[in-house]
């Protein structure tokens, strides 16, 4: 077996040596892939080429199926998010709910699509598949914070309350 | 390949009693014996996936139907291969497969080798009952060699199988999930620009005309998959 | 840790309790935190000490009865307050020793009277963070009962006996589950706990994580030993960060007080959990899938035979369970097998934990026996439709499942009644709809979710799942015809019948059983181009008809 090094960090950045250190708890097998990218999103905000590289490197995965797995999680997102990001709960309880005219006043008010961000950068507009609150249906997450029985009106107040910051 | 017993099963296709070593799969019985069972995602040589379902069979006993690719032989069996149902099923696949992407025959470089063709052609397969999905893909030629075009993929994954586990290189794989799956070379990057290594074995074992070779736009372009049992048997040899 | 320390730390923790006169359990569930109960919670202990009172507060996990929430129960006077707010503290702090607080009292007798709890039994009692709670209420002691004094096989047969079966949907006898597994030949065997909650409109295994962490990881053990494996893994959602939290703290008491790890018991068993966060694929709650997905790779299952319990997790013996079976373990090994299986109905036995949704008055979380009438617990548990609206279907087994109609709902609830009328247990959402659901609308919602979450590996479900959510948008939309709805049934029985795992199997069940009791709808919604609940909008499709 040839000895095998494992490639630089990609850059002065901290948060490297984390995601780093995720690798290492686990060996560097190849089955930490997805733990790996699980700590990289959590500290960078989203997977981009660079850091996919490094881990597939790092993993000896090669690289097309390191990328074919950032994809096909949905968890997981290629595009950094906006500084904030409201997530709408489009699980069957919030549908029935009415979820859809949440995520209608949500596009209409930000004028972006789902699983968009606005031009500047702001917010992210995401669509959750159950977050398991339902009985609070229908829900949406602000950067993370749970709100249920909501209005379109309360979407759209809140929106308005990140746009004035 | 599955691993070969020593013991022999009899078993009984098509209404045809055939004889079978234990650990073989119902497609290899059924090739050994002249019985066709169609196929698109298996390639004799590759590891089985059992993901293209055209080769679902009936066992006696049981309601479900059962991929042959990946079924073992039992002593006893009795399977049928071309039942109304079964048939009924395999033109509905492959009409999903003709409405999903963008496949047209006559200007396809695989035109006349195409395995999905033939397939279309062997079940009769006419006209297409549901709504073309007409997808936007496209067409990377950016390799100096070869040209993939996704418009004509049916996402069967045998260049991914061929990459990695013949060639060993793993540069193919599929991203993203459902309808939206897509074969790539590395981080999606153009084919031309990746770690592929030229081999061309993925060009030879793709059954439509979506992986092809540039050099032989125009003229017939037939392709020559065969090479693997013999290329695994000379490895295992060594 | 032997049995009698673990008496040791359970009389201790009583003791440290009768030292109260009361206790104060605020619920911590997700419902309720989203409601700040942890702000309740602190301005009770503030009111507490400012009055001089001698209670002791205590967060919780889910009581169950979400929509009134935040929730507080008050012990031993059993009073319980809901729609709680910080204002209310000095009150509920007030009326110790005192009359209860009138207008905050929930009285909802019938909610919970017919209700059964043994995977809830802890659930909005003990404080799930503190394993001292849990070992108060009996924890781990079917743990050190199995290791000490059964053999693997006797385990397995006492869960055999019991006449369990899987809680993640398909209705798996456990104890056969196990017994093969046990069987298996192998030195190395894993036991993985499938916490991948897919099933949009679904919160069991969500709540029991948050509220009772460690029942699960007693389970897991107790599994383990029955089937002779070191090493388990816990499958959970990212997107239950608080689940993935607690189960964290658990898993690290848990190692401390030696009831995980090596040796425990003073045996020589073996045994620990890891923790591996999903990353939003409803597929990876398909056994092969969730392997895969544990390996690392895409969550892409692949054809069985060979079954995980011979060839599972890096190929080797695997048992998995989902969350509610194993958290019915630790009472049957305690209890008896009798005890258990003299619970529920003949085939299906036990209680099934319901996250009861969608319009019915009682959102929450709801344990009932098997057998158990689907009107009992819609009717008398959920009270009913609320606003005047007419009941229309209730929806089980989410995208996988079926809706049924008022005239099914007095068939029990069980594997077997549920999946004879179309439908299936599925891993316990329940979905209740009123006449302001468009029923076409509802299975177009369960194709565009199985149609997003397939995995794109097997072609029927692939392209056939895109396939019907583009004819069903078409009715929905009124541009729908006859033959539409003809190539519909067609692709249903092709989908169902030539899908590699369960998901393409089930992803028709939602249209079938639409068509099956709804059919009429989807007849409206094409010929007359008219939607009865004003759900789709057809107005352009309808002017043309004019």
């Amino acid at each position: 077996m040839p000895v095998f090094t494992l490639p630089p960090l990609p850059s002065e950045d901290n948060r490297w040596k984390i995601v780093n250190g995720t690798m290492r708890k686990n060996g560097y097998a190849r089955h930490a892939l997805i733990e790996a990218l699980h700590t990289v999103q959590s500290s960078f905000g989203c997977l981009d080429d660079d850091a996919i590289r490094f881990v597939a490197q790092s993993l000896r995965v090669p690289l097309s199926q390191a990328y074919g797995v950032a994809t096909f999680y949905h968890y997981f997102t290629l595009k950094p998010p906006g500084k904030h990001t409201i997530t709408i709960c489009a699980g069957t309880a919030c549908y029935i709910k009415g979820s859809d005219k949440l995520i209608a006043a949500a596009e209409r008010k930000l004028g972006i699509k789902q699983g968009q961000t606005t031009a500047d950068g702001e917010i992210s507009l995401m669509i959750a598949r159950c977050v398991g609150a339902c009985s609070r249906a229908p829900v949406m997450l602000c950067d993370g914070e749970l709100s249920g029985q909501m209005s379109a009106e309360q979407v759209q107040a809140q929106l308005e309350r990140w746009a004035v910051e | 390949m599955s691993e070969v017993g020593t013991e022999v099963k009899i078993l009984v296709i098509d209404e045809q009693e055939v004889s079978a070593h234990a650990g073989q799969t119902i497609l290899e019985v059924a090739r050994e014996n002249d019985i066709h069972i169609p196929t698109l995602c298996y390639l004799e040589g590759l590891s089985n996936v059992g993901a293209c379902r055209l080769c679902l069979v009936e066992i006696k006993g049981s309601s479900k139907l059962t991929p042959a690719c990946v079924t073992t032989v039992q002593e006893g069996m009795e399977v049928s291969t071309n039942s109304e149902r079964l048939t009924r099923h395999r033109r509905t696949i492959l009409e999903l497969l003709f409405a999903e992407r963008n496949h047209i025959c006559s200007v396809c470089v695989a035109n006349g080798h195409c395995e999905l063709q033939s397939l279309g052609q062997e079940l009769g397969l006419t006209h297409v009952r549901l709504p073309y999905r007409n997808p936007d893909l496209p067409v990377d030629a950016s390799h100096e060699r070869f040209t993939a075009d996704h418009n004509r993929c049916i996402l069967c994954t045998r260049c991914v199988r061929v990459c990695a586990e013949i060639e060993g290189a793993h540069v193919w794989d599929v991203m993203g999930r459902g309808v939206n799956c897509t074969i790539i070379t590395d981080l999606h990057e153009e084919w031309g620009k990746s770690t592929c290594t030229r081999c061309g074995k993925c060009v030879q074992v793709c059954p439509t005309g979506a992986l092809f070779d540039k050099s032989k736009i125009g003229s017939e372009h037939p392709k020559y998959p065969d090479f693997l049992p013999f290329l695994n048997m000379m490895r295992e040899a060594q | 840790m032997t049995i009698e320390e673990l008496d040791q730390i359970a009389a201790s923790a009583r003791s440290e309790r009768e030292k109260f006169e009361h206790e104060i359990n605020v619920c911590h569930g997700t419902g309720c935190l989203s409601q700040h109960s942890d702000r309740v919670k602190e301005s009770i202990a503030q009111a507490l000490q400012a009055l001089g009172k001698n209670a002791y507060v205590r967060r919780t996990g889910c009581m169950g009865l979400c929509a009134a929430g935040p929730l507080v129960l008050v012990d031993p006077e059993g009073s319980l307050y809901q729609h709680v707010n910080p204002s209310h503290a000095e009150k509920i702090a007030a009326s110790l020793d005192d009359k209860p607080v009138e207008e905050l009292q929930c009285n909802l007798r019938e909610h919970f009277d017919q209700q059964v709890h043994i995977v809830l039994e802890n659930s909005g009692r003990i404080d799930p963070e503190r394993v001292e709670d849990y070992i108060a209420s009996d924890g781990y002691r079917a743990l050190l009962m199995a290791l000490n004094d059964m053999t693997p096989q006797g385990v397995v047969r006492q869960i055999t006996e019991s006449g369990l079966r899987g809680r993640g949907g398909g209705g798996y006898p456990t104890g056969l589950k196990w017994g093969t597994v046990a069987k298996a030949k192998g030195d190395v065997k894993y036991v993985i706990c499938n916490g991948d909650e897919g099933d949009p409109g679904a919160f069991m295994d969500r709540s029991v994580l948050e509220s009772d962490p460690h029942r699960v990881l007693e389970g897991m053990a107790i599994a383990a030993y029955a089937v002779g494996a070191s090493k388990g893994y816990i499958y959970v959602r990212a997107e239950y960060p608080l689940a993935v939290s607690r189960l964290t703290s658990c898993l690290r008491d848990a190692r401390r007080h030696g009831l995980l790890g090596n040796n425990i018991g003073n045996t020589h068993f073996n045994f620990d959990v890891e923790i591996r966060l999903g990353a939003g694929a409803f597929v990876c709650g398909e056994e092969t899938a969730l392997i895969a997905s544990i390996e690392g790779r895409r969550g892409t299952p692949r054809p069985r035979p060979p079954y995980p319990a011979s060839s599972g997790l890096w190929g080797k013996p695997t048992l998995i369970n989902n969350v509610e079976t194993f958290a019915n373990i630790a009472p049957i090994i305690r209890k008896g097998s009798r005890w258990f299986a003299g619970i529920g109905s003949a085939r299906s036995k036990g209680t099934k934990v319901f996250a009861l949704t969608g319009k019915i008055t009682n959102t929450g979380l709801v344990e009932v026996p098997m057998g158990i009438k689907l009107r009992e617990i819609i009717e008398v548990i959920g009270g009913g439709v609320p606003g005047g609206h007419k009941f229309k279907a209730v929806q089980t087994g989410g995208p996988s499942g079926g809706c049924l109609p008022e005239s099914m709902l007095d068939i029990g609830v069980s594997y077997d009644a549920l999946q004879s009328v179309g439908s299936i247990m599925g891993s316990g959402g329940m979905i209740v709809m009123d006449d302001t659901s468009c029923m076409v609308n509802v299975a177009r919602f369960f194709m565009e979710f199985c149609m997003t979450e397939s995995c794109g590996k097997c072609v029927p479900c692939r392209a056939g799942t895109a396939q019907m959510h583009t004819l069903l948008t078409r009715i929905c939309t009124g541009a729908g015809t006859m033959d539409d709805l003809a190539l519909i049934e067609d692709l249903c029985s092709t989908v169902k019948e030539t899908s590699l795992c369960g998901l393409g199997q089930t992803a028709p069940n939602p249209v079938l059983s639409t068509l099956k009791y709804f059919r009429n709808e989807y007849i409206e919604h094409i010929v007359e181009k008219r939607c009865r609940a004003g759900v789709c909008n057809m107005e352009a499709a309808a002017e043309v008809l004019a």
